[in-house]
């Protein structure tokens, strides 16, 4: 199981996940961004910035 | 007969949203690649051979978005959207300005270049009034600007903290609603389906809180969000709407628009609809290469 690169915990990551997807830490809250699927790794995702949106 | 089009789909963060395309492109059997932007490398002198025949562009960064369909478009790959629609939409005064050359009824606006002269055109449209940043999504960084006091803080901040961009101030008449505004989804020629938002706050986005209800699509709403649409260069786009006290005006046009929130309100496969946008696209470029 993939550990939350902030604070250790171990994320549970649903089978469906695509890479590029956020999951959040459900212990710590933070974004964590799946960059691998096979195996599952997690990175912190990158803060919002200005240009952001839709 | 030509072949099934391959569709591309641009993008970094994977949201809702994405997953909900590609999860459709799958289910139909429609063949995907999924692009990265933080790894594109764009030749800027030759064709990007990027493998697709149509880019559905879901960037969430506008200037990736911006600048990567400068480069397909000028080469010639069709994209949803185009150069042209984020350019246009990403920018607040320059959607104004479409929106005013075709006669879309907007809030009235005023831009001015420096703290005094903003100061000067808030307090001719009267309090209260309403500060944006040009660039920007998620209602981040408006202001209701309800006094001069505050007029004045906010556009020294602005002036200060700022970069050059936040001393482009664009002033906005504030638009009293009933506690809630129109999000309403355009697929070329078609309102395909719309929400109220609703908030006790005066910024209704659902990114910050906003409750999504089902909004008929009337023909007076069809009507005015397909004429904001054409106004920004058409394709699909996401159009927000005030009804203010004298009727509906166009407040916004989005063009990596969100639509998590709507497709169980509207009932309406939004997702399908991007898709099948895309590939008639496609399908159109086809034709004209052939």
């Amino acid at each position: 199981m993939p550990k939350c690169p902030e604070c250790d915990a171990d994320v549970t990551v649903g089978g469906d996940a695509v890479k590029g997807e956020i999951v959040a830490c459900p212990d710590c809250g933070a974004e964590l961004e799946v960059t691998e699927t096979s195996p599952l790794a997690l990175a912190l995702a990158p803060e919002e910035e200005e240009d952001w949106g839709e | 007969m030509s072949s099934t089009p391959t569709v591309g789909v641009l993008l970094s963060r994977v949201r809702v949203e994405e997953k909900l395309l590609l999860e459709d492109l799958e289910r139909r059997g429609i063949p995907a690649k999924t692009i990265d932007d933080r790894a594109l490398v764009l030749e800027a002198e030759r064709r990007p051979e990027l493998g697709c025949d149509v880019v559905l562009e879901r960037c969430i960064q506008h200037s990736r978005a911006l600048y990567a369909l400068s480069v397909l478009n000028t080469w010639g790959i069709p994209t949803v959207n185009t150069f042209e629609v984020a350019d246009v939409c990403g920018n607040k005064l320059l959607t104004t300005m479409r929106l005013i050359r075709d006669g879309v009824p907007t809030p009235r606006t005023r831009l001015a270049f420096t703290p005094e002269s903003a100061l000067e055109a808030i307090e001719a449209l009267g309090y209260p009034a309403v500060l944006k940043p040009l660039v920007g999504s998620w209602g981040r960084l408006i202001s209701k600007v309800n006094d001069r006091d505050a007029a004045e803080s906010i556009l020294e901040h602005k002036d200060v903290l700022g970069t050059y961009i936040h001393s482009i101030y664009y002033v906005q008449e504030y638009v009293p609603k009933p506690g809630r505004d129109i999000r309403a989804f355009v697929v070329g020629d078609e309102t395909i389906g719309a929400i109220y938002r609703s908030s006790e706050h005066w910024i209704t986005n659902t990114a910050r809180g906003g409750k999504a209800s089902r909004c008929p699509v009337t023909p007076e709403l069809n009507d005015l969000c397909v004429r904001a649409a054409r106004a920004v260069g058409g394709g699909v786009v996401a159009i927000d709407v005030l009804e203010g006290p004298e009727g509906l005006l166009v407040n916004e046009v989005n063009y990596t628009m969100e639509f998590r929130n709507s497709i169980d309100t509207t009932g309406v496969n939004i997702p399908a609809k991007i898709v099948d946008h895309a590939l008639a696209l496609a399908r159109k470029a086809q034709q004209a290469d052939a």
